[in-house]
C-alpha cells in the first residue's frame, strides 16, 4: 500500500466525518427550541466539520498554494466564528428573543428586564 | 474518492435544506441570522469537499471571499438587530 493510497483513505475518512458533522449542525438548527440552543448547534459542529473537511482536502490537493488557501480559510473561521457568535447572542438577548429560563442570570438582580440594558460601548 | 465526495455532498445538501427551513420559519430575526450564517458555512464546506474530490483548487478563491463576507454580513445584521428589536 503506497503512501498515496494511505493519504487518499485518510482524506476520505476526514471528508466524510466532517460532512456528517455539518449535517448534525443542520439537524440541530432545524430541531432545537430557541435561539441560543440553535446557536450552540450552528457554531461548534459546523466549525469542526469545516476543519475536518479542509484537512481532508489538504491531503488531496497537489499545489502548495491551494493548501495555503485552505489553511487560511480555517484560520479565518477560527478568528471570526467566536466573534460572530458573540455578536448574535448579545443581539438576540438584548432584542428580547424568547429563551428558556437561565439557571444563573447574573443580570437578574439589578432591576432591569432583559432587552432593557443600557447601551454600553456604542 | 468520488463516491465519498458524493455522500459528503449529499449530507451537506440535506443539512443546508434543514437550515433553509429554519431560515424561512424564523420565528425571530436572530434565528434567521444564525441560519444564514450556517448556510454560508455549508457553502464553504462544499467548496472544500469539491477541492478534495478533484484535487484542484478551482473554487478556493470564492471560498475565501465567502468566508470573509459571511462574517461581515453576520456582524452587520447583529448590529442592526440590536438597534431594531426582534
Amino acid at each position: 500500500m503506497s503512501i498515496g493510497t494511505v493519504a487518499d483513505v485518510a482524506a476520505g475518512v476526514l471528508v466524510l466525518t466532517g460532512a456528517l458533522l455539518a449535517l448534525t449542525a443542520g439537524i440541530g438548527v432545524a430541531r432545537l427550541g430557541d435561539v441560543l440552543d440553535r446557536m450552540h448547534a450552528a457554531t461548534k459542529p459546523a466549525t469542526l466539520g469545516l476543519v475536518l473537511v479542509v484537512a481532508g482536502a489538504v491531503l488531496r490537493v497537489s499545489d502548495l498554494a491551494d493548501a495555503t488557501k485552505l489553511v487560511l480559510v480555517v484560520v479565518l473561521q477560527f478568528l471570526t466564528a467566536p466573534v460572530g457568535a458573540h455578536l448574535i447572542g448579545r443581539a438576540a438577548l438584548r432584542s428580547g428573543a424568547p429563551h428558556e429560563p437561565f439557571v444563573l442570570d447574573e443580570r437578574a438582580g439589578d432591576g432591569q428586564a432583559e432587552g432593557e440594558l443600557p447601551d454600553q460601548g456604542r | 474518492m468520488s463516491a465519498v465526495a458524493g455522500v459528503a455532498l449529499g449530507a451537506l445538501a440535506l443539512g443546508a435544506a434543514l437550515t433553509f427551513v429554519r431560515l424561512l420559519r424564523g420565528p425571530t430575526l436572530a434565528d434567521r441570522i444564525v441560519a444564514s450564517d450556517l448556510l454560508l458555512t455549508f457553502l464553504v464546506t462544499g467548496a472544500a469537499v469539491d477541492a478534495a474530490r478533484t484535487g484542484a483548487g478551482t473554487y478556493l478563491e470564492p471560498m475565501l471571499v465567502v468566508a470573509v463576507l459571511g462574517f461581515l454580513g453576520t456582524s452587520v445584521l447583529a448590529r442592526f438587530l440590536e438597534g431594531r428589536g426582534p
